[in-house]
Protein backbone atom coordinates (compact mmCIF):
# COMPACT_ATOMS: atom_id res chain seq x y z
CA UNK A 1 0.00 0.00 0.00
CA UNK A 2 1.34 3.38 -0.86
CA UNK A 3 1.23 6.18 1.63
CA UNK A 4 0.66 9.91 1.32
CA UNK A 5 3.06 11.81 3.52
CA UNK A 6 1.96 15.15 4.93
CA UNK A 7 4.15 18.22 4.70
CA UNK A 8 3.42 21.08 7.13
CA UNK A 9 3.86 24.81 6.74
CA UNK A 10 7.55 25.75 6.35
CA UNK A 11 8.43 22.09 6.15
CA UNK A 12 9.95 19.69 3.64
CA UNK A 13 9.78 15.91 3.15
CA UNK A 14 11.05 13.28 0.76
CA UNK A 15 9.57 9.93 -0.22
CA UNK A 16 10.15 6.86 -2.38
CA UNK A 17 7.66 5.70 -4.98
CA UNK A 18 4.91 4.62 -4.84
CA UNK A 19 4.37 6.94 -1.87
CA UNK A 20 3.07 10.43 -2.44
CA UNK A 21 3.33 13.79 -0.71
CA UNK A 22 0.69 16.33 0.22
CA UNK A 23 0.39 19.75 1.77
CA UNK A 24 -2.91 21.35 2.75
CA UNK A 25 -4.01 24.93 2.34
CA UNK A 26 -1.22 26.67 0.48
CA UNK A 27 -1.93 30.39 0.55
CA UNK A 28 0.84 32.77 -0.35
CA UNK A 29 3.22 29.90 0.32
CA UNK A 30 4.53 27.89 -2.60
CA UNK A 31 4.63 24.11 -2.80
CA UNK A 32 7.65 22.96 -4.78
CA UNK A 33 7.80 19.31 -5.82
CA UNK A 34 10.77 17.55 -7.36
CA UNK A 35 11.24 13.98 -8.59
CA UNK A 36 13.84 11.69 -10.09
CA UNK A 37 12.02 8.85 -11.83
CA UNK A 38 15.13 6.70 -12.28
CA UNK A 39 15.88 6.64 -8.57
CA UNK A 40 12.17 6.63 -7.70
CA UNK A 41 12.54 9.52 -5.27
CA UNK A 42 10.25 12.49 -4.77
CA UNK A 43 10.28 15.54 -2.54
CA UNK A 44 8.08 18.44 -1.53
CA UNK A 45 8.83 21.75 0.18
CA UNK A 46 6.23 24.17 1.58
CA UNK A 47 8.02 27.50 1.21
CA UNK A 48 6.80 30.56 3.12
CA UNK A 49 9.22 33.33 2.28
CA UNK A 50 11.45 34.09 -0.70
CA UNK A 51 14.82 34.94 0.72
CA UNK A 52 16.69 33.80 3.85
CA UNK A 53 19.37 36.45 3.47
CA UNK A 54 16.89 39.30 3.97
CA UNK A 55 15.92 38.09 7.41
CA UNK A 56 17.41 39.05 10.71
CA UNK A 57 17.36 36.66 13.63
CA UNK A 58 19.01 33.38 14.43
CA UNK A 59 18.06 29.69 14.52
CA UNK A 60 16.35 29.94 11.19
CA UNK A 61 14.23 27.13 9.90
CA UNK A 62 15.74 26.46 6.49
CA UNK A 63 12.53 24.93 5.15
CA UNK A 64 10.85 28.32 5.50
CA UNK A 65 12.75 30.08 2.71
CA UNK A 66 12.73 29.36 -1.00
CA UNK A 67 16.50 29.57 -1.42
CA UNK A 68 17.50 27.35 1.50
CA UNK A 69 14.55 24.94 1.32
CA UNK A 70 15.13 23.92 -2.29
CA UNK A 71 18.83 23.33 -1.72
CA UNK A 72 18.06 21.21 1.34
CA UNK A 73 15.34 19.27 -0.47
CA UNK A 74 17.71 18.45 -3.33
CA UNK A 75 20.38 17.41 -0.82
CA UNK A 76 18.01 15.06 0.98
CA UNK A 77 16.85 13.58 -2.32
CA UNK A 78 20.45 13.01 -3.41
CA UNK A 79 20.99 11.23 -0.12
CA UNK A 80 18.22 8.82 -1.18
CA UNK A 81 19.96 8.17 -4.48
CA UNK A 82 18.49 10.83 -6.74
CA UNK A 83 20.72 12.64 -9.23
CA UNK A 84 20.33 16.31 -9.86
CA UNK A 85 20.62 16.09 -13.64
CA UNK A 86 17.62 13.76 -13.74
CA UNK A 87 15.41 15.90 -11.51
CA UNK A 88 12.34 17.76 -12.68
CA UNK A 89 10.10 20.12 -10.71
CA UNK A 90 6.58 21.46 -10.56
CA UNK A 91 5.08 24.09 -8.33
CA UNK A 92 1.78 25.51 -7.10
CA UNK A 93 0.57 28.18 -4.70
CA UNK A 94 1.87 31.71 -4.32
CA UNK A 95 -1.56 33.30 -4.15
CA UNK A 96 -2.37 36.76 -2.81
CA UNK A 97 -4.96 35.89 -0.20
CA UNK A 98 -5.83 39.41 0.82
CA UNK A 99 -5.63 42.59 -1.19
CA UNK A 100 -3.50 44.69 1.13
CA UNK A 101 -2.99 48.31 0.45
CA UNK A 102 -0.14 48.89 2.85
CA UNK A 103 2.64 46.69 4.27
CA UNK A 104 5.04 46.98 1.38
CA UNK A 105 7.29 44.08 2.39
CA UNK A 106 4.41 41.66 2.26
CA UNK A 107 2.75 42.87 -0.88
CA UNK A 108 2.88 40.24 -3.55
CA UNK A 109 4.67 37.85 -1.23
CA UNK A 110 3.13 34.95 -3.13
CA UNK A 111 4.45 36.21 -6.42
CA UNK A 112 7.87 36.79 -4.93
CA UNK A 113 7.89 33.30 -3.45
CA UNK A 114 7.19 31.80 -6.86
CA UNK A 115 9.88 33.93 -8.51
CA UNK A 116 12.42 32.93 -5.89
CA UNK A 117 11.62 29.25 -6.42
CA UNK A 118 12.05 29.64 -10.17
CA UNK A 119 15.37 31.38 -9.70
CA UNK A 120 16.72 28.74 -7.34
CA UNK A 121 15.58 25.81 -9.51
CA UNK A 122 17.15 27.46 -12.54
CA UNK A 123 20.39 27.96 -10.67
CA UNK A 124 20.43 24.27 -9.77
CA UNK A 125 19.61 23.29 -13.34
CA UNK A 126 16.28 21.65 -12.47
CA UNK A 127 13.60 22.25 -15.13
CA UNK A 128 10.09 23.35 -14.08
CA UNK A 129 7.66 21.16 -16.03
CA UNK A 130 4.44 22.84 -14.95
CA UNK A 131 3.09 25.35 -12.46
CA UNK A 132 -0.15 26.79 -11.14
CA UNK A 133 0.72 29.90 -9.19
CA UNK A 134 -0.73 33.32 -8.36
CA UNK A 135 -4.43 34.27 -8.26
CA UNK A 136 -6.24 34.77 -4.97
CA UNK A 137 -7.25 31.41 -3.57
CA UNK A 138 -5.75 28.68 -1.42
CA UNK A 139 -4.68 25.32 -2.81
CA UNK A 140 -4.24 21.82 -1.46
CA UNK A 141 -1.78 19.74 -3.45
CA UNK A 142 -1.03 16.04 -3.72
CA UNK A 143 2.05 14.85 -5.58
CA UNK A 144 2.66 11.40 -7.01
CA UNK A 145 6.34 11.18 -7.94
CA UNK A 146 5.74 7.89 -9.72
CA UNK A 147 3.59 9.49 -12.43
CA UNK A 148 4.72 13.06 -11.83
CA UNK A 149 1.10 14.19 -11.52
CA UNK A 150 0.43 17.12 -9.20
CA UNK A 151 -3.20 17.21 -8.12
CA UNK A 152 -4.54 20.63 -7.10
CA UNK A 153 -7.74 21.22 -5.13
CA UNK A 154 -9.22 24.63 -4.40
CA UNK A 155 -12.47 25.74 -2.75
CA UNK A 156 -15.33 25.93 -5.22
CA UNK A 157 -13.25 24.71 -8.14
CA UNK A 158 -12.82 21.41 -9.89
CA UNK A 159 -9.71 19.40 -9.19
CA UNK A 160 -6.97 20.08 -11.66
CA UNK A 161 -3.92 18.06 -12.59
CA UNK A 162 -0.65 19.43 -13.87
CA UNK B 1 20.34 26.92 24.06
CA UNK B 2 19.02 30.01 25.76
CA UNK B 3 15.32 30.39 25.84
CA UNK B 4 13.89 32.77 23.26
CA UNK B 5 12.14 35.96 24.22
CA UNK B 6 8.78 34.60 23.34
CA UNK B 7 9.24 31.50 25.47
CA UNK B 8 10.09 33.60 28.52
CA UNK B 9 7.28 36.05 27.88
CA UNK B 10 4.78 33.26 27.52
CA UNK B 11 5.85 31.47 30.66
CA UNK B 12 5.91 34.50 32.83
CA UNK B 13 2.85 36.36 31.67
CA UNK B 14 0.58 33.53 30.58
CA UNK B 15 -2.21 34.56 32.94
CA UNK B 16 -2.05 38.24 32.10
CA UNK B 17 -2.28 37.51 28.40
CA UNK B 18 -5.14 35.09 28.99
CA UNK B 19 -7.02 37.74 30.87
CA UNK B 20 -6.49 40.17 28.02
CA UNK B 21 -7.97 37.61 25.65
CA UNK B 22 -10.86 37.09 28.02
CA UNK B 23 -11.77 40.73 28.26
CA UNK B 24 -11.22 41.47 24.58
CA UNK B 25 -13.11 38.49 23.27
CA UNK B 26 -15.82 38.95 25.87
CA UNK B 27 -16.47 42.41 24.56
CA UNK B 28 -16.38 41.22 20.98
CA UNK B 29 -18.80 38.40 21.69
CA UNK B 30 -21.23 40.79 23.31
CA UNK B 31 -21.19 42.81 20.12
CA UNK B 32 -21.71 39.73 17.96
CA UNK B 33 -24.46 38.39 20.20
CA UNK B 34 -26.23 41.73 20.08
CA UNK B 35 -25.93 41.90 16.33
CA UNK B 36 -27.18 38.40 15.68
CA UNK B 37 -29.58 38.19 18.61
CA UNK B 38 -28.08 34.88 19.70
CA UNK B 39 -26.61 33.54 22.88
CA UNK B 40 -22.94 32.97 22.37
CA UNK B 41 -20.64 31.01 24.63
CA UNK B 42 -16.96 31.57 24.79
CA UNK B 43 -14.26 29.17 25.85
CA UNK B 44 -11.37 30.10 28.11
CA UNK B 45 -8.75 31.85 25.98
CA UNK B 46 -5.56 30.03 25.25
CA UNK B 47 -2.16 31.62 25.10
CA UNK B 48 -0.09 29.56 22.76
CA UNK B 49 3.44 29.58 21.54
CA UNK B 50 3.51 27.59 18.34
CA UNK B 51 6.02 26.35 15.85
CA UNK B 52 5.26 27.68 12.43
CA UNK B 53 4.97 24.13 11.09
CA UNK B 54 1.96 23.46 13.31
CA UNK B 55 0.34 26.81 12.77
CA UNK B 56 -1.81 25.68 9.86
CA UNK B 57 -3.60 23.18 12.06
CA UNK B 58 -4.27 25.72 14.81
CA UNK B 59 -8.03 25.40 14.57
CA UNK B 60 -8.22 21.84 13.27
CA UNK B 61 -7.68 20.55 9.75
CA UNK B 62 -5.98 22.92 7.33
CA UNK B 63 -8.54 22.19 4.66
CA UNK B 64 -11.64 23.25 6.60
CA UNK B 65 -13.40 26.07 4.83
CA UNK B 66 -13.84 29.23 6.85
CA UNK B 67 -14.36 32.94 6.51
CA UNK B 68 -11.25 34.79 7.53
CA UNK B 69 -11.44 38.44 8.50
CA UNK B 70 -7.99 39.86 8.77
CA UNK B 71 -6.95 43.19 10.24
CA UNK B 72 -3.69 44.86 11.04
CA UNK B 73 -3.15 46.54 14.38
CA UNK B 74 -1.77 50.03 14.04
CA UNK B 75 -0.76 52.81 16.38
CA UNK B 76 0.88 52.15 19.75
CA UNK B 77 0.91 48.41 19.18
CA UNK B 78 1.35 46.56 15.93
CA UNK B 79 0.58 43.07 14.84
CA UNK B 80 -2.40 41.37 13.39
CA UNK B 81 -5.77 40.05 14.32
CA UNK B 82 -7.69 37.29 12.66
CA UNK B 83 -11.35 36.53 13.18
CA UNK B 84 -12.19 33.09 11.80
CA UNK B 85 -15.78 32.01 11.32
CA UNK B 86 -16.85 28.58 10.12
CA UNK B 87 -18.39 28.68 6.65
CA UNK B 88 -21.84 27.67 7.87
CA UNK B 89 -21.73 30.11 10.77
CA UNK B 90 -20.71 32.89 8.41
CA UNK B 91 -23.45 32.02 5.96
CA UNK B 92 -25.98 32.00 8.76
CA UNK B 93 -24.86 35.35 10.13
CA UNK B 94 -24.91 36.90 6.67
CA UNK B 95 -28.34 35.49 5.97
CA UNK B 96 -29.66 36.81 9.21
CA UNK B 97 -28.24 40.27 8.76
CA UNK B 98 -29.54 40.44 5.20
CA UNK B 99 -32.83 38.95 6.32
CA UNK B 100 -35.01 41.95 5.64
CA UNK B 101 -33.81 42.35 2.09
CA UNK B 102 -35.27 40.43 -0.79
CA UNK B 103 -32.21 39.40 -2.71
CA UNK B 104 -31.56 36.76 -5.28
CA UNK B 105 -29.19 33.93 -4.53
CA UNK B 106 -26.48 35.62 -6.54
CA UNK B 107 -26.92 39.00 -4.91
CA UNK B 108 -26.71 37.41 -1.47
CA UNK B 109 -23.45 35.75 -2.48
CA UNK B 110 -22.09 39.13 -3.55
CA UNK B 111 -23.25 40.87 -0.42
CA UNK B 112 -21.77 38.26 1.86
CA UNK B 113 -18.26 39.57 1.73
CA UNK B 114 -19.24 43.09 2.59
CA UNK B 115 -21.46 41.85 5.40
CA UNK B 116 -18.55 39.86 6.82
CA UNK B 117 -16.33 42.89 6.47
CA UNK B 118 -18.73 44.96 8.53
CA UNK B 119 -19.15 42.19 11.09
CA UNK B 120 -15.36 42.06 11.35
CA UNK B 121 -15.17 45.78 11.78
CA UNK B 122 -17.68 45.88 14.61
CA UNK B 123 -16.60 42.73 16.40
CA UNK B 124 -12.86 43.26 16.15
CA UNK B 125 -13.35 46.90 17.01
CA UNK B 126 -15.07 45.84 20.22
CA UNK B 127 -12.18 43.52 21.05
CA UNK B 128 -9.66 46.24 20.47
CA UNK B 129 -11.61 48.89 22.34
CA UNK B 130 -11.47 46.73 25.42
CA UNK B 131 -7.77 46.21 24.92
CA UNK B 132 -7.13 49.90 24.35
CA UNK B 133 -8.99 51.13 27.39
CA UNK B 134 -7.40 48.49 29.56
CA UNK B 135 -3.87 49.31 28.51
CA UNK B 136 -4.34 53.00 27.82
CA UNK B 137 -2.65 52.45 24.50
CA UNK B 138 -4.02 53.91 21.34
CA UNK B 139 -4.46 50.97 19.00
CA UNK B 140 -6.39 51.24 15.77
CA UNK B 141 -7.40 48.77 13.10
CA UNK B 142 -6.80 48.70 9.39
CA UNK B 143 -9.88 48.14 7.23
CA UNK B 144 -10.76 44.45 7.38
CA UNK B 145 -9.97 42.09 4.53
CA UNK B 146 -12.33 39.19 4.04
CA UNK B 147 -11.71 35.89 2.34
CA UNK B 148 -13.42 32.53 2.29
CA UNK B 149 -10.99 29.70 1.78
CA UNK B 150 -9.15 26.80 3.36
CA UNK B 151 -8.11 27.75 6.85
CA UNK B 152 -4.48 26.77 6.21
CA UNK B 153 -4.28 29.27 3.39
CA UNK B 154 -5.84 32.00 5.52
CA UNK B 155 -3.48 31.33 8.41
CA UNK B 156 -0.48 31.49 6.11
CA UNK B 157 -0.93 35.25 5.88
CA UNK B 158 -0.21 36.08 9.53
CA UNK B 159 2.32 33.26 9.59
CA UNK B 160 4.30 34.92 6.83
CA UNK B 161 4.12 38.25 8.56
CA UNK B 162 5.27 36.94 11.91
CA UNK B 163 7.60 34.40 10.35
CA UNK B 164 9.84 37.16 9.06
CA UNK B 165 11.52 37.40 12.43
CA UNK B 166 10.79 34.20 14.21
CA UNK B 167 10.10 30.49 13.84
CA UNK B 168 7.59 30.65 16.63
CA UNK B 169 4.33 32.50 17.00
CA UNK B 170 2.80 33.75 20.22
CA UNK B 171 -0.91 34.22 20.06
CA UNK B 172 -4.02 34.62 22.14
CA UNK B 173 -6.78 32.41 20.84
CA UNK B 174 -10.40 32.40 21.92
CA UNK B 175 -13.00 30.02 20.62
CA UNK B 176 -16.68 30.82 20.65
CA UNK B 177 -19.81 28.83 20.07
CA UNK B 178 -23.34 29.94 19.46
CA UNK B 179 -26.53 28.19 20.47
CA UNK B 180 -26.91 26.44 17.18
CA UNK B 181 -23.52 24.94 16.63
CA UNK B 182 -21.81 28.01 15.36
CA UNK B 183 -18.11 28.18 15.62
CA UNK B 184 -15.36 30.68 15.31
CA UNK B 185 -12.05 31.90 16.64
CA UNK B 186 -10.27 35.09 17.52
CA UNK B 187 -6.56 35.08 17.08
CA UNK B 188 -4.58 38.09 18.19
CA UNK B 189 -0.90 38.32 17.40
CA UNK B 190 0.88 41.45 18.55
CA UNK B 191 4.52 41.53 17.52
CA UNK B 192 7.29 41.12 20.07
CA UNK B 193 7.80 44.79 20.78
CA UNK B 194 4.08 45.28 21.25
CA UNK B 195 3.87 42.49 23.80
CA UNK B 196 6.38 44.38 25.90
CA UNK B 197 4.42 47.62 25.47
CA UNK B 198 1.12 46.01 26.35
CA UNK B 199 2.48 44.20 29.38
CA UNK B 200 4.31 47.21 30.74
CA UNK B 201 1.26 49.42 30.38
CA UNK B 202 -0.63 46.89 32.48
CA UNK B 203 1.87 47.50 35.26
CA UNK B 204 4.25 44.63 34.75
CA UNK B 205 7.66 45.82 35.95
CA UNK B 206 9.57 47.29 33.04
CA UNK B 207 13.02 46.15 34.21
CA UNK B 208 11.79 42.57 34.30
CA UNK B 209 10.45 42.87 30.79
CA UNK B 210 13.61 44.48 29.54
CA UNK B 211 15.80 41.80 31.06
CA UNK B 212 13.79 39.14 29.27
CA UNK B 213 14.07 40.84 25.94
CA UNK B 214 17.76 41.61 26.37
CA UNK B 215 18.89 38.24 27.68
CA UNK B 216 17.20 36.41 24.93
CA UNK B 217 18.81 38.34 22.11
Amino acid sequence: MSEIIKVGMADLKTCRVPDGLTTLGLGSCVGVVIRDTVAGVGGMAHVMLPDSTAIRGDNLNIAKFADTAIVELVRQMEFLGAKRNRMEAKMAGGASMFAFKTQSSLVKIGERNAEACHAKLKELGIPVRAEDTGKDYGRTIIYYPETGVLEICAVGKNKSYI
Amino acid sequence: MAKGKLESLTEKYQDVLKELGNIGAGNAMTALAYMTNQRIDMKIPQVRLMDIQDFGSLVGGEDQIMFGIYLNLEGDASGSMLFLIGKETGDAIAKQLLGGMSLSEEETENMKNSVMQEVGNIVCGAYLNALSSLTNLCISLSPPQVVMDMVGAILSVPAVEMGLNSDKLLLIQTQFKEDVEMEGYFIVMPDEASYVKILSSLGMPMDELMSITENAQ
